[in-house]
């Protein structure tokens, strides 16, 4: 009964084809570690803002003078508003920790390079619209912090020469932040941008499923059928879709269907997860300040300023890039370019390997000043602008765009550690 | 344009830092305890007795308020709620919103998620450091909310405080203590004084969010589901992966 029914959808639409061309038959390197966890995670959470977003938008009212009181409302009245409301807050918080370790992960294991290049443009024009879809979502509670942080963010507008003024009030639709500014960042945030997002994710994953997988070796798993012979290859014991092998023109060592495999791993790292996700919604939902703000629990005041006004904890050290440059559009400028330096990763690594493990000391030494210069300009954007921190800001950016430079610099003939043949 | 902005917020920042005190005025530990429904009672009772007048708490309803602090309805309308004609009312005031802000310099704040936005520990410092300045409009100042608008409104229960800046000197180095005194024309003693604001913060606290105690009493069920989750999960994991090691 239930063969026939799918016999009846298979004739009409490739639906177990294509699952097994996705799923049950994609070859996965089989030695995906820890890093690997998140590019499941940045899906689940996804899939939490989406679904929680939802049922906020039956209770929120998008208007300046409802919309504070509607999430007041949400919070206390509402049943099970308070989870819905923490999980979306939390959730977004949660959204860039994933995202920014799974870019970490590409960046470690040269999963950005030939030919996966398309793939992580894709994975960076979803950062780009994340980082929109989020900075407009923070507005919508309408709290001192919404109003005053995005004041802040859409100034940066202005100051392109020329057209900056008319663009910034193109943006808020009104001389200042007002009614018309929330309205139509809740339309953007809730249909236009989070549209962009889930179609740009299925591109990704398309991408990514073109290409296959990369992993902690940064070697391949499928390799041209010479006639050669692996001993012990455990993908031998399993069928993988044609479309992978090619007819047997390719072999593949190493790798392990995606199902039943990594859906059982990616499981243990889903709950892993939710249990540091989870305790933050139940026993600390503001996340120590960071997540939400405490202005943020009072009403957005165009006449009163907060204490100090700090950008929501992710966009801190593309911030902190914007105030350590002393002039305006310079500053700008090197904000976007912290972004732009990201995507163009692809060909500014001209290395021709791509874990980190088999990299010079060199790589792995500037890889860690990424690292440190990312940290510590983060932490600076949350704190006042004084002298000393500008100073450190300044530097911190100056290692920041120092790591792109050098990797474009030594990677043309870097000094390798030999390729493994098998995965480890 | 930009940079001007950032630097005027970055000045107002400032300033209102030392209006607000600074990191340098001492926070006292509020002794917070969400589940001392009696304390959360009295609470209630101050601030509808001393705050309410001025300051509103629109987001919560009175039946809310009795429900979780365990007051009947009937009880709670006649002793609690004065201005209210229902129980689902929110907790609000009739007083003239321009007239306050002209009488006190700025409208007095809402005050349902003051615990939030200030945090327990500054409103239990804040309540109990008002002393006696005659440069002040209504006679006293603050030492965490500098030239503060509010008058002391608790002056009956605590008498009229005083500020005494005493000196130490310990292995020659000098050290001031602030200390705040009252002539006991107060209802209350200081510690009964320090009770009171300790039940009122605490129940500002708990209007704050008034599902704290319900989001841990879930979050601990739900912990312990992921943690024995977490143990099929990564034992699930194990087997599957015979096959691959």
């Amino acid at each position: 009964m239930f063969k026939n029914f799918m016999n009846w959808i298979e004739y009409r639409m490739p639906f177990m084809e294509k699952m097994n061309l996705h799923v049950m038959q994609y070859p996965a390197p089989k030695n995906f570690n820890f890093w690997y966890f998140f590019g499941s995670l940045a899906m689940l959470v996804l899939v939490n803002q989406i679904v929680t977003g939802i049922w906020l938008t039956m209770n929120f009212e998008p208007s300046a003078e409802r919309a504070f009181a509607s999430v007041e409302y949400i919070m206390r009245e509402v049943d099970y508003g308070w989870l819905l409301r923490y999980m979306h807050s939390t959730g977004a918080s949660a959204f860039f920790v994933v995202v920014y370790l799974h870019m970490f992960r590409g960046m470690m294991y040269g999963s950005y390079q030939k030919p996966r290049e398309l793939l992580w443009i894709f994975g960076m024009l979803i950062f780009l619209v994340l980082m929109a879809e989020a900075f407009m979502g923070y507005l919508l509670p309408w709290g001192q912090m919404s109003f005053w942080g995005a004041q802040v963010i859409i100034s940066i507008f202005g100051v392109i020469p020329g057209i900056g003024e008319d663009l910034t009030l193109w943006i808020r639709g009104d001389y200042v932040i007002s009614g018309a500014t929330l309205n139509r960042f809740f339309a953007l945030h809730v249909i236009a941008l989070p549209l962009v997002l889930v179609i740009l994710v299925f591109l990704h994953i398309i991408a990514l499923h073109e290409v296959g997988s990369n992993n902690p070796d940064g070697i391949d798993v499928k390799v041209p059928n010479e006639g050669q012979k692996f001993e012990n290859n455990v993908s031998e014991k399993f069928t993988f879709h044609e479309y992978f092998t090619k007819g047997g023109k390719k072999i593949i060592v190493d790798a392990i269907p995606f199902h039943p495999y990594y859906t059982v791993k990616d499981i243990v790292g889903v709950v892993g997860f939710l249990l540091i996700f989870c305790a933050v919604i139940f026993f600390a939902p503001e996340g120590g300040g960071f997540f939400l703000e405490p202005p943020n629990f009072e009403p957005a005041n165009p006449m009163k300023t907060p204490d100090h006004i700090a950008p929501v904890w992710y966009f801190t050290p593309f911030y902190a890039i914007l105030r350590a440059i002393p002039n305006d559009i310079a500053g700008a400028i090197g904000m976007f370019a912290a972004i732009i330096m990201l995507a163009l990763l692809p060909w500014l690594d001209r290395c021709k390997v791509r874990s980190v493990r088999y990299r010079s000391t060199l790589h792995k030494v500037n890889l860690v000043n990424f690292v440190i210069s990312f940290i510590v300009l983060g932490v600076l954007g949350v704190l006042p602008a004084t002298p000393t921190y500008t100073l450190i800001a300044q530097i911190a950016s100056v290692t920041y765009f120092g790591y792109f430079g050098l990797l474009w610099w030594y990677s043309k003939d870097e000094k390798t550690k030999p390729l493994p043949v098998r995965l480890s | 344009m930009l940079k001007k902005l950032i630097t005027v917020l970055a000045l107002v920042g400032s300033a209102s830092v030392m209006a607000a005190g600074g990191p340098a005025v001492h926070l006292d530990k509020a002794p917070i305890n969400l589940k001392d429904q009696a304390s959360l009672q009295r609470g209630a009772k101050l601030f509808q007795n001393y705050c309410l007048g001025c300051h509103q708490m629109q987001y919560q309803r009175y039946s809310r308020t009795f429900r979780d602090l365990g007051i009947p309805d009937e009880v709670g309308m006649k002793e609690l709620a004065f201005t209210a004609n229902k129980v689902g009312d929110y907790i609000k005031n009739s007083a003239p919103k321009e007239d306050l802000a002209r009488w006190f310099g700025a409208a007095p704040p809402d005050l349902t998620n003051v615990a939030r936005v200030r945090g327990p520990d500054w409103l239990y410092t804040y309540l109990r450091t008002f002393y006696v300045d005659p440069t002040r409009p209504f006679g006293v100042n603050n030492e965490v909310f500098p030239l503060v608008g509010m008058p002391h409104v608790l002056q009956e229960l605590q008498g009229i405080p005083t500020k005494v800046v005493e000196k130490h000197v310990v292995d020659g180095v000098e050290h001031q203590v602030t200390k705040f005194e009252t002539d006991g024309s107060g209802e209350l003693s200081t510690d009964e004084y320090d009770a009171a604001i300790a039940d009122l913060v605490n129940y500002l606290e708990y209007t704050g969010e008034p599902t704290k105690l319900e989001s841990h009493s879930l979050g601990i069920k739900v912990m312990i589901f992921l943690v024995i989750f977490f143990i099929f999960a990564f034992l699930l994991k194990k087997e599957y992966w015979k096959d691959v090691h």
